[in-house]
């Protein structure tokens, strides 16, 4: 008989997963979840991509150089504008900085830093906040208390001003930034992860582990962990967005990742002057690139909360 | 509610002080401060001489202990560029955050409690959606990059704003004629930067009022009230609002600080003379005590309203004062 209801049975668990996968994907957010595939596919292939160079000025055309300088030959022509607008060209299509470099291939170099950065520090700060969350939540105790009265403290200071005061000491430098992501963020997953650890330690699973002399390691890594990741998963793709902003904001104040390198904040605050000469395109563009990058992130991550969430869900 | 109060103010005690320890072992653990105040090439005999002015040759314990002493003192130490106090200094800046940060608070209320009042009332219509889009693009749109279209459009394109500044009015502790002329001066100044600091709290306004709105709305008392055939808007207005204020006015609290305290890169763009453009001004002058004066200082006003809001709460609530 066992050989009869054994295929129905896996039938069903087909359908089953099939169903609760489907389920799963109700309402999936298409639009941000393309954007994001596509600015992870420009970061990746920014080199394959880019028409020119990120650090060198384009070298601009006998046209150009005459229309400028009145000259044969120019080293480089500055700010020129996008394709929408007289004397502009095709080869530079979003047109030139204040440095005669083209902002279309400084653009796509940006959205590697910004991705490296953003995904590395939140990536870093979850696993050390959830490591720690869990210990807090499931040994309790001392731990808790020392863990948790910690966790508080760094959470009452805002995070810009946190990265601020850790920028000041570390100085520039991409992986400054990173650092300082890392060490602004895990206390936001230690809280989290915490309470809901609390929830789990109660529940018969882990009480009957505990009765039959499971190792306390083997609890947290078989039963423990794998019940709080949706939890991280969901503070992950909502911190991804905040990360996002901090580094452009610690870029825009010059504390960021340093110049001549194509971050998106500082490619901002390098054209504060070009704007009162009503180039305006010069900070919209990658003002609208990290717009789009935190807007998607952030949609995907209510997405996942909804979805992972229980008590959400029907709201 | 003695004990509560006791307890809850000595965890405050013991989170300052934490607050504190963390930001004295940070900063030492990341860097060498007088490195990064003489990286260009200073001799060695200066670095010594710094090295003496802030306590910085004694053993680690000892720093940490003068540290602490300053800081229960009031004494946050000395600018390196300014040479004046710290304190004096940060007390000077803070009038003018504060009018931008109310200014801001004032926007971010006005903008957010209503429209995610409405977005509670009608859930998953077009009002709902729009409400969800403003919240949305606010959170995600950096505040220099907003402050920067609102510059693009108002002060160069139409020209109708100015860009920078925030124009004559001061502040002046020590003349009472200028203690309520300065908030009502010049408010051109303020518009721009005004709404790009605000349009993130309101989105975070409207997120708050609408789940905290949809819960009540959801509870049992609501749902009997209109049963008894209780007019709609009664329940809504008198009921509803009332009892989804506490987790609104807490955010609202927790958001003005942060406003005055860390509208950096707003007061840059706009060159708004407040507590954040001092501390712009310290990071680029590597003027470090500074720094750490106005982080700390925030951290401190945070405390203290913690404090505050966690005994409001158990003022009103007698299941939170009983239950510790």
């Amino acid at each position: 008989m066992a050989t009869v209801t054994a295929p129905r049975q896996s039938k069903d668990r087909v359908a089953r997963v099939a169903r609760r996968s489907l389920w799963l994907m109700r309402e999936l957010p298409v639009i941000p979840l393309l954007v994001l595939a596509m600015l992870t596919f420009v970061a990746i292939f920014a080199p394959v991509l880019a028409p020119h160079s990120k650090l060198d000025p384009v070298k601009p055309t006998q046209a150009q150089c005459m229309a400028r300088y009145e000259m044969a030959n120019c080293p480089y022509v500055d700010n020129l504008p996008p394709f929408w607008l007289p004397q502009s060209s095709f080869s530079v299509p979003l047109g030139t900085d204040y440095l005669g470099r083209d902002i279309l291939s400084r653009l796509m170099y940006g959205a590697r830093i910004s991705l490296v950065v953003a995904l590395i520090g939140t990536l870093a700060a979850g696993v050390i906040g959830t490591w720690l969350g869990v210990l807090a939540g499931y040994l309790g105790g001392w731990w808790d208390q020392i863990i948790m009265r910690i966790t508080d403290a760094w959470l009452t200071l805002p995070s810009l001003v946190f990265a601020i005061l850790l920028s000041s000491v570390r100085g520039p430098g991409l992986w400054n930034v990173v650092l300082i992501l890392t060490l602004v963020f895990w206390s936001r997953y230690a809280r989290i992860v915490r309470g809901g650890v609390l929830g789990l330690r109660e529940q018969d699973f882990v009480k009957l582990a505990e009765i039959n002399g499971v190792k306390k390691r083997r609890i947290i890594w078989r039963h423990i962990i794998p019940n709080v990741m949706n939890t991280v998963m969901v503070v992950f793709s909502l911190q991804i967005g905040v990360a996002v902003i901090i580094e452009a904001s610690l870029s825009f104040l010059g504390v960021g990742v340093p110049p001549p390198e194509p971050s998106w904040g500082l490619m901002m605050a390098q054209e504060r002057e070009s704007l009162m000469e009503g180039r305006w395109w010069l900070a919209v563009f990658p003002g609208v690139c990290i717009t789009l990058l935190v807007l998607s992130a952030n949609m995907l991550g209510d997405w996942l909360r909804v979805r992972l969430d229980p008590q959400l869900r029907n709201r | 509610m003695r004990t509560f109060l006791l307890t809850r103010a000595f965890y405050s005690v013991i989170t300052l002080w934490l607050l504190v320890s963390i930001v004295f072992g940070l900063v030492r653990l990341t860097g060498d401060p007088v490195k990064m105040k003489a990286e260009a090439g200073a001799d060695e005999a200066y670095m010594q001489q710094l090295r003496q002015d802030w306590g910085l040759d004694q053993p680690v314990y000892r720093q940490y202990t003068n540290f602490l002493g300053n800081l229960v003192r009031g004494d946050f130490g000395h600018s390196f560029t300014k040479s004046l106090a710290v304190r004096t200094i940060y007390f000077d800046r803070l009038p003018n955050s504060l009018k931008l940060g109310l200014a801001a608070f004032a926007i971010s209320m006005l903008l957010g409690v209503p429209l995610g009042m409405l977005s509670a009332l009608k859930p998953n219509t077009w009002l709902d959606s729009l409400g969800k889009m403003f919240a949305l693009l606010g959170l995600s749109m950096p505040g220099f990059f907003i402050g920067l279209v609102l510059v693009i459009i108002f002060g160069v394109e139409l020209g109708w704003l100015p860009v920078l500044g925030k124009g004559r009015s001061a502040f002046v502790w020590g003349e009472p004629s200028t203690w309520v002329t300065f908030w009502f001066q010049d408010w051109q100044y303020l518009a721009m930067p005004a709404f790009a600091l605000g349009w993130y709290f309101s989105g975070a306004m409207l997120r708050i009022t609408r789940s905290s709105m949809l819960e009540v709305i959801g509870s049992d008392f609501i749902k009997l009230m209109r049963l008894k055939g209780i007019p709609e808007w009664v329940v809504m207005a008198k009921h509803a609002l009332k009892n989804s204020l506490i987790p609104i006015l807490t955010l609202a609290g927790l958001n003005l600080l942060v406003m005055i305290n860390v509208a950096v890169v707003i007061e840059v763009v706009f060159n708004w003379p407040g507590v954040g453009q001092l501390l712009y001004d310290a990071l680029v002058n590597r003027d470090f005590p500074m720094v750490q004066g106005v982080v700390l200082m925030s951290g401190l006003l945070i405390v203290v309203l913690n404090f505050v809001i966690d005994v409001l709460y158990a003022y009103t609530d007698p299941r939170i004062r009983l239950s510790r």
